[in-house]
């Protein structure tokens, strides 16, 4: 899109207004307003959770047990209670561990996938694909109770390991959204590249993770995301190996094993989701980079 | 004639080179099918280890008993008899599931198309409210819900502390069997988010001449919508039900989350493995119970059973409402 060159202007042709009628106007404003007051109420009750959260996190013991809604005195060292109380650093350390190492592999497995699934030409692909969709929809419960078993032969249960290893070998989503991206990428690209004699990996490396750079960011995105916040996992395989914990993992336990008060299970609360909110408004910038930066429509 | 001897001399050789190039041909062929392979072994290894494998050994050890510490024992049908004849919690589980589909998909569908509705008509600060509407959904399902939970703290959380200003007392919410699936649902539409983006999408791309030439025909706001809005996205419309409707199938974390901090805010000595369901089983979904009687009770032979019901009533229920939708969703372009 970055290559039209802006459409010549056109003068506008006058346009005389008629003052509009007054009940007209006075409709208009009041639908105006009732527009937007069900906006701004959706967006109090939106934002409505979140400030009680934090203000809790504030408050001390004995007032967050009271109905009063405001702290006072703000109680800024319910945040460095927290570490106090449960391993938080150990939690964040395995959650970084699952997410990092399951995202890397996810790109390592799933790119050649979706590259063989988009870019080569061979029979059967299109069935494949189609299994890669089946993959997708299974619900995990399905297939649990075998996995289950399987790792426990391996002796992995306990660990994260059960929960990062399927990823090296590809994720099903991530494999469809980044084959959907690679169909959009033009043929010539890739033709000339083969005429000056490169290889397929080569063509994969260079021109197709180049180009597709956003697409890339956004299923890594999606995988953090994802294992970050992800319970049912960590609590399957790592439930009973406190050592292995995540934050999601430790948190769900963290009021009920520690018997804490309410001020400091929001404190963790909210700790655990400012690196997610973080992350949405940094990335937020880099969708939009990336969706400008694809200068891939012709 | 004077090209004739080159002529000649080239055809001395034309079986041999023939067969060259086709043994050349058949040898990149090959080299095309090993590439294909190499690009394609991750998935192949990984669909064969963690979706194929696991999927016939389901259907196998639903036929069996396992626990775990001794090799799987056939057992006939006796898991399913069971699951149909004797099983009381089953039921309830599945009735709260279908509790789900039932009521919540389609309020959260509706409650997406509604907050989308408004954030496109809203002329200034899109981004913003975008960015307000969707980040629930991003908040970490574990963190989301303990923040709910204590926001529905009958005693002293602040949704029934503000109600209580109103006149109006609040129930017990979590506490109560028959307030915590709407409490649940509450939860679920905060996080309505990544739907609520899928419909401004959709809304954005419906074409402003059929508005315009609606309205020159004299539609009403209402009669634009129902008749040009509604059809345009009806595709989205759909996706959002199927969707919706597998996560609530899946439902597990905030069920979980919310009956082990409600059971350990009632009673003190909170013991973790009885709380699953709390209180009295009403959010005890299915996928719970699977989890209790395969990883809690090391029931595994009947997990898998259940599994299996599982896998066949989310084919069925996607198949129904899939089939249903031809009478209602319009593909642009008149395909339907």
């Amino acid at each position: 899109m970055s290559t039209h060159a802006p459409p010549v202007p056109v003068a506008p042709a006058p346009i005389v207004r008629r003052q509009l009628p007054r009940p007209v106007r006075r409709r208009r404003l009041l639908i105006a307003i009732a527009d937007h007051s069900l906006l701004i109420a959706a967006t109090i009750a939106f934002v409505f959770p979140f400030v009680f959260m934090v203000l809790t996190s504030l408050m001390t013991t004995d007032q967050a047990l009271s109905p009063k809604l405001w702290p006072e005195p703000f109680r800024w060292s319910n945040y460095g209670d927290v570490f106090d109380q449960a391993p938080m650093l150990r939690y964040a350390l395995n959650t970084l561990l699952y997410s990092g190492l399951a995202t890397i592999g996810m790109l390592v497995g799933s790119i050649p996938v979706a590259y063989a699934l988009s870019v080569l030409r061979w029979k059967g692909r299109d069935a494949v694909f189609l299994l890669v969709l089946v993959a997708m929809m299974l619900p995990p419960q399905v297939t649990i109770v075998p996995l289950y078993s399987f790792w426990a032969q391996l002796d992995m249960v306990g660990t994260l390991a059960p929960l990062i290893i399927p990823n090296w070998f590809g994720d099903a989503f991530s494999i469809f959204l980044l084959r959907q991206f690679f169909m959009t990428i033009p043929p010539s690209y890739i033709d000339s590249a083969r005429v000056d004699g490169a290889g397929e990996l080569r063509i994969l490396t260079t021109v197709v993770v180049r180009l597709a750079k956003p697409a890339i960011a956004a299923v890594a995105l999606f995988m953090f995301l994802f294992t970050f916040s992800d319970f049912f996992g960590p609590l399957l395989y790592a439930g009973d190996e406190e050592t292995n914990w995540t934050l999601s993992v430790g948190l769900a336990q963290f009021r009920t094993l520690h018997q804490v008060q309410w001020n400091i299970t929001m404190a963790a609360t909210v700790m655990v989701m400012i690196p997610v909110i973080l992350l949405f408004f940094a990335a937020q910038k880099a969708f939009v980079e990336g969706v400008t930066l694809t200068g891939v429509k012709e | 004639m004077s090209i004739a001897p080159a002529t000649t001399g080239a055809l001395d050789r034309p079986p041999s080179a023939a067969g060259d190039r086709r043994r050349a041909r058949k040898r990149a062929r090959w080299r095309r099918r090993l590439i294909v392979l190499g690009f394609m072994s991750p998935w192949v290894v990984g669909f064969g280890f963690f979706v194929a494998y696991p999927l016939i050994a389901t259907v196998y050890f639903s036929f069996t008993h396992y626990d775990l510490l001794e090799p799987a024992r056939w057992i006939g049908t006796a898991n399913y008899e069971y699951m149909f004849s004797e099983d009381r919690q089953i039921w309830g589980a599945v009735k709260n599931t279908l509790w789900l589909v039932a009521i919540m998909v389609p309020l959260k569908v509706l409650f997406a198309f509604g907050v989308a509705l408004m954030l496109t008509r809203a002329r200034r600060g899109i981004g913003f409210f975008r960015a307000i509407f969707y980040l629930p959904a991003l908040a970490p399902p574990v963190a989301a819900t303990l923040g709910f939970v204590y926001l529905l703290n009958p005693a002293t959380g602040p949704v029934n502390a503000v109600l209580g200003v109103v006149g109006i007392e609040g129930p017990l919410w979590f506490g109560d069997p028959g307030w915590s699936k709407p409490a649940l649902t509450l939860l679920l539409l905060w996080g309505v988010g990544n739907t609520m983006i899928i419909f401004v999408a959709a809304l954005v791309d419906v074409p402003r001449h059929l508005y315009e030439s609606a309205a020159l025909d004299g539609a009403g706001p209402l009669q634009r919508l129902r008749w040009v809005t509604l059809p345009a996205i009806s595709p989205v419309i759909l996706f959002s039900v199927v969707i919706g409707t597998i996560e609530a199938l899946q439902l597990f974390t905030q069920a979980y989350v919310a009956a082990q901090i409600a059971a350990g805010s009632a009673s003190s000595a909170g013991d973790p493995s009885n709380d699953l369901g709390y209180p009295e089983d009403s959010t005890l979904f299915y996928p719970v119970l699977l989890f209790q009687q395969g990883f809690r009770f090391f029931n595994m032979g009947y997990a898998a059973a259940m599994a299996v019901l599982m896998l066949v009533v989310t084919l069925a229920i996607t198949l129904v409402i899939v089939r249903n939708s031809r009478r209602w969703v319009h593909y642009a372009g008149g395909g339907r």
